[in-house]
C-alpha cells in the first residue's frame, strides 16, 4: 500500500479535482445501478459521522449523486446523541455557584429539558468559557485555584483520549480543582444497535476517519462477518467520499463484505496505540444515554476507578433525570437513519439554526443544521 | 418577531444583525439616505453629494498581528467611504477607554491611527473621549466617522448590479478574521496569517478610472457570503461563485478546516468585492492587481437573472449548494 509523505496527508489539490470527481461519479452510475438491482430499490448507505454529514452537505455531491443511492446520516454527531437527561445534568453543573464551565463551542445552544442552554445560563451568571482544547481548561484550574474548573467531556472515540489527556495530566499536577464530565459514546456498539433493528434498511457503513485513526479496523469487524454489511473508513475531503461510495458499492454488487479503509493517509489497522492505552487507564466501558435510544449498557465509557475522583457529576452530586425529546422533534428517528431532516414537521419552520428546538438544528455538524445551510 | 433582547448574534454581521437593523432601527430612523443600507450614506449637501459612515470597533486583542484595533478603525471607516465611490475628506475618533488602560498602549495604538489615515490621504479632524470604571468596558472601543465626496456622475449602488456582471474579489479572504482568533485564543497557528486591515481608497480610486464598474461592498464581518446575499437582495439576481476561484491561503484554508471555520463566512478589512459588466471586467482586474492591495484580484463568480434569486456556491467538484447568510456567531467545533 502507498504512504503519504507528511505534507500529503494535509493537502493535496487532488482531494477536489473537478476531472477525478467527475470519473468517480460515472464509475458511482454504474455501481449504483447495479447494487440497486441486487437490493431491490435504492441503495442505502450510512454516514455515521457528522462530519461527513457536513461535509457530503458542503461540498454539494448530493445533487450529483446517482438516483439509487440514498445516503442517511447516522448517530455520529456529538452534540445530536448527548440526551436530554444529560444537558440537563450539564446545565445544573453551570448553575453550582463558583464553578467556571470550560466546553467546546458545540455545546454552548443545545438546550435542555427547561428551555435553557449554557449561553442562557451565561446571561444569568454562570461563568461559562469556550476552550479549543482540554488542556486549556487544566491550564484554567491552574491559573484559578480559587475556583472548581469543569469542563463538558462529550463525545466520542476521537474527543475521548484527548479529555482523557487532560485528566490525567490534572491528576500528575495533583489538582484538586479541575474534573470533567465523561458523557462519551463508543461507534461500535451504536452500530449494532442500528443493526439489531429488524427494520433498518442499510446496506453499507462509511465509517469515521478520525475515530478509527483511534480504534482501528479490528472493533468493526462484526459488522461484516455477523451482519454482512459492507464497511469503508473514509476521509473527509470530496474525493474521499466519492471514493468511499465507490468502494461500499463495489462491496454490495461483489456480495463480499468487508472493512476497507479509504483514509489509509491516517488510519492503520490497529489504530492508534498510545490513545487506546490512555482510553482504557481513565475511562471504562459503561452504559451511555443516547438521546432517542436511552440507556444502553457498554455503549459508552465512563471514569475508571483511579480517575473517579474526577467526575464532574459525582463531585457535584448531580443526578439523572430522564426528560422526554422536544414535542414534535424528530432528531430520534433522523438519528437512527429512519427519516430525513426534511421528514421533520418543524424542520425549517419552528427549527431553524438560530432558534433550533433539536440537537441536529443545533450542532454545526447536526444532520438538520446540514440540510438547512446547505440545501442538503 | 419582536425583539425581546440584544444576544451576541445581533453583532455578528450575519442575519440577526440584519435583523436588529430592519426591527429596529430602520424603524425608528427610517429615511431615505438610510435605507439601502450600504456601507455608507449618500447625503446632498448644497448641490454636491456626500458619502458619510460610522463604524465602532471592539475587538480582543487589540493588537493581533498585522494590524491593531486602531488601524481597523480607521481602515473600516476609509473602505466604507470608498466603495461608495466616495473620496475620503475627514474622520472622526471616539474613545471609550476604560479605567486602568495602559497609556503606552493608547498611545501605540493613535500612532497607528495616524499612519493609517496617513496613508489614506486623510485627517482625523474630530474626537471625543469617555473613560469608564473598571469592569464597564473592554479596555478601549474606539468610534470612527468619515464623510468623504462623491465625484459628480459616479453612482455605485448594489440595486444597480445587472445580470451577467461579474464578482470580483480583491484578494485572499479570511485573514483577518484568523489572524484575531489565532491571537486572541492563542491557538499557536503556525504560517504567518496577518490580518489584512488596509485603506482601499487608493486602490478603488485606480479601479474607478475605467468605466463599467456598477457596484462595490467592503467585505467585513459576515464574510462573502453575507455582502453577496446582502447585494442580491438588493438587485434581485442570483449571485453564483465558483469555489474554486475563491482566493484564500493555503495557511488560512487550513486554519478554518481545522476550526470548522467557512473561510466565505469570516471577517476581512481589506478586501472588497467589485460587481462590474463582463466587458470591463479585464481592465478592472488589471486596474486591481497593479496596486499591492489587489495583487492577488480575481474573478470568482457571476450575478444570474433567476425566477428564485439565492446566493449559490459552485463546488469544486462540481456540485452546488446554497449560501445563506451567516445565522449568529460561527462556533468551533467539537471533533
Amino acid at each position: 500500500m502507498k504512504t503519504a509523505s507528511p505534507a500529503e496527508r494535509f493537502s493535496s489539490p487532488l482531494w477536489r479535482d473537478k476531472a477525478l470527481a467527475a470519473s468517480a461519479l460515472a464509475e458511482m452510475t454504474g455501481l449504483a445501478a447495479q447494487a440497486a438491482a441486487l437490493k431491490g430499490g435504492s441503495v442505502n448507505f450510512m454516514e455515521v459521522c457528522g462530519t461527513h454529514t457536513m461535509a457530503i452537505a458542503a461540498s454539494g455531491m448530493r445533487r450529483l449523486f446517482p438516483k439509487e443511492l440514498r445516503m442517511l446520516s447516522g448517530p455520529g454527531c456529538p452534540v445530536c446523541v448527548t440526551s436530554q437527561g444529560d444537558i440537563d445534568r450539564v446545565l445544573a453543573l453551570a448553575a453550582v455557584p463558583g464553578v467556571i464551565i470550560t466546553t467546546f463551542g458545540d455545546m454552548l445552544k443545545v438546550k435542555g429539558s427547561k428551555g435553557l442552554d449554557l449561553h442562557a445560563m451565561r446571561e444569568r451568571g454562570s461563568d461559562v468559557r469556550v476552550v479549543y482544547s482540554p488542556l486549556d481548561a487544566v491550564a484554567l484550574a491552574q491559573a484559578e485555584p480559587g475556583r472548581q474548573v469543569v469542563f463538558i467531556g462529550v463525545g466520542f472515540e476521537t474527543t475521548a483520549p484527548v479529555i482523557g489527556g487532560a485528566v490525567a495530566r490534572a491528576k500528575k499536577l495533583g489538582l484538586k480543582n479541575f474534573s470533567s464530565t465523561a458523557f462519551f459514546k463508543l461507534v461500535p456498539p451504536a452500530l449494532e444497535l442500528l443493526l439489531s433493528d429488524p427494520e433498518n434498511r442499510i446496506h453499507g457503513f462509511m465509517l469515521p476517519g478520525h475515530v478509527s485513526a483511534i480504534i482501528g479496523l479490528e472493533p468493526y469487524k462484526f459488522v461484516a462477518e455477523k451482519y454482512k454489511v459492507p464497511c469503508v473508513v473514509t476521509g473527509f475531503e470530496p474525493l474521499d467520499i466519492l471514493t468511499g461510495i465507490n468502494m461500499l458499492l463495489r462491496q454490495v454488487v461483489s456480495g463480499k463484505p468487508s472493512v476497507e479503509d479509504e483514509y489509509f493517509r491516517v488510519v492503520h489497522a490497529a489504530g492508534n496505540p498510545v490513545a487506546q492505552k490512555l482510553l482504557s487507564e481513565v475511562f471504562t466501558v459503561t452504559a451511555a444515554s443516547w438521546r432517542a435510544i436511552g440507556t444502553v449498557k457498554a455503549t459508552g465509557l465512563g471514569f475508571s476507578r483511579v480517575y473517579a475522583g474526577f467526575d464532574a457529576i459525582k463531585r457535584f452530586k448531580i443526578p439523572y433525570e430522564d426528560a422526554p425529546e422536544p414535542k414534535g422533534c424528530r432528531c430520534g428517528a433522523i438519528l437512527l437513519g429512519k427519516a430525513l431532516p426534511p421528514d421533520c414537521p418543524l424542520f425549517g419552520k419552528a427549527c431553524t439554526p438560530s432558534s433550533a428546538v433539536g440537537p441536529c438544528m443545533v450542532s454545526s455538524e447536526g444532520a438538520c443544521a446540514a440540510w438547512f445551510k446547505y440545501g442538503g | 418577531m419582536a425583539l425581546a433582547k440584544v444576544v451576541l448574534g445581533h453583532g455578528s454581521g450575519g442575519r440577526l444583525s440584519r435583523d436588529l437593523v430592519e426591527q429596529v432601527f430602520l424603524k425608528s430612523f427610517s429615511n431615505p439616505s438610510l435605507k439601502p443600507l450600504e456601507d455608507s450614506a449618500e447625503v446632498k449637501v448644497g448641490g454636491v453629494t456626500l458619502a458619510f459612515t460610522t463604524d465602532s470597533y471592539v475587538v480582543t486583542p487589540v493588537e493581533f498581528p498585522g494590524a491593531d484595533i486602531g488601524r481597523v478603525a480607521v481602515c473600516g471607516t476609509v473602505n466604507d467611504l470608498a466603495v461608495k465611490g466616495a473620496r475620503p475628506a475627514a474622520l472622526s475618533a471616539g474613545f471609550i477607554l476604560e479605567e486602568g488602560f495602559p497609556g503606552d498602549l493608547l498611545l501605540r495604538i493613535t500612532r497607528s491611527m495616524r499612519r493609517a489615515a496617513d496613508e489614506a490621504g486623510v485627517s482625523i479632524v474630530t474626537g471625543d473621549t469617555k473613560v469608564v470604571e473598571r469592569g464597564k468596558a473592554d479596555g478601549i472601543f474606539i468610534n470612527t466617522a468619515g464623510v468623504g465626496l462623491i465625484p459628480k456622475g459616479r453612482c455605485l449602488t448594489s440595486s444597480a448590479v445587472k445580470p451577467g456582471d461579474v464578482i470580483i474579489v480583491s484578494g485572499n479572504l479570511a485573514d483577518h478574521g484568523v489572524a484575531v482568533m489565532n491571537a486572541r485564543d492563542r491557538l499557536g497557528l503556525q504560517g504567518g496569517i496577518k490580518s489584512d486591515a488596509a485603506p482601499l481608497n487608493g486602490m478603488i480610486e485606480g479601479l474607478l478610472r475605467a468605466p463599467g464598474v456598477r457596484a462595490m461592498r467592503d467585505i467585513t464581518r459576515g464574510g462573502l457570503a453575507t455582502v453577496l446575499n446582502e447585494v442580491s437582495g438588493a438587485c434581485g439576481l442570483t449571485a453564483e461563485l465558483e469555489e474554486n476561484s475563491v482566493p484564500v491561503s493555503p495557511a488560512s484554508r487550513n486554519a478554518c478546516a481545522l476550526l470548522g471555520l467557512d473561510p466565505l463566512y469570516v471577517a476581512n478589512e481589506g478586501k472588497i468585492a467589485v460587481f462590474c459588466a463582463p466587458s470591463a471586467a479585464p481592465r478592472a482586474l488589471q486596474a486591481l492587481r497593479a496596486h499591492r492591495y489587489g495583487r492577488n484580484a480575481v474573478v470568482v463568480g457571476r450575478m444570474l437573472k433567476e425566477k428564485k434569486p439565492q446566493v449559490r456556491l459552485v463546488t469544486a467538484i462540481g456540485g452546488a449548494r446554497v449560501l445563506l447568510m451567516l445565522e449568529g456567531e460561527q462556533l468551533p467545533r467539537i471533533c
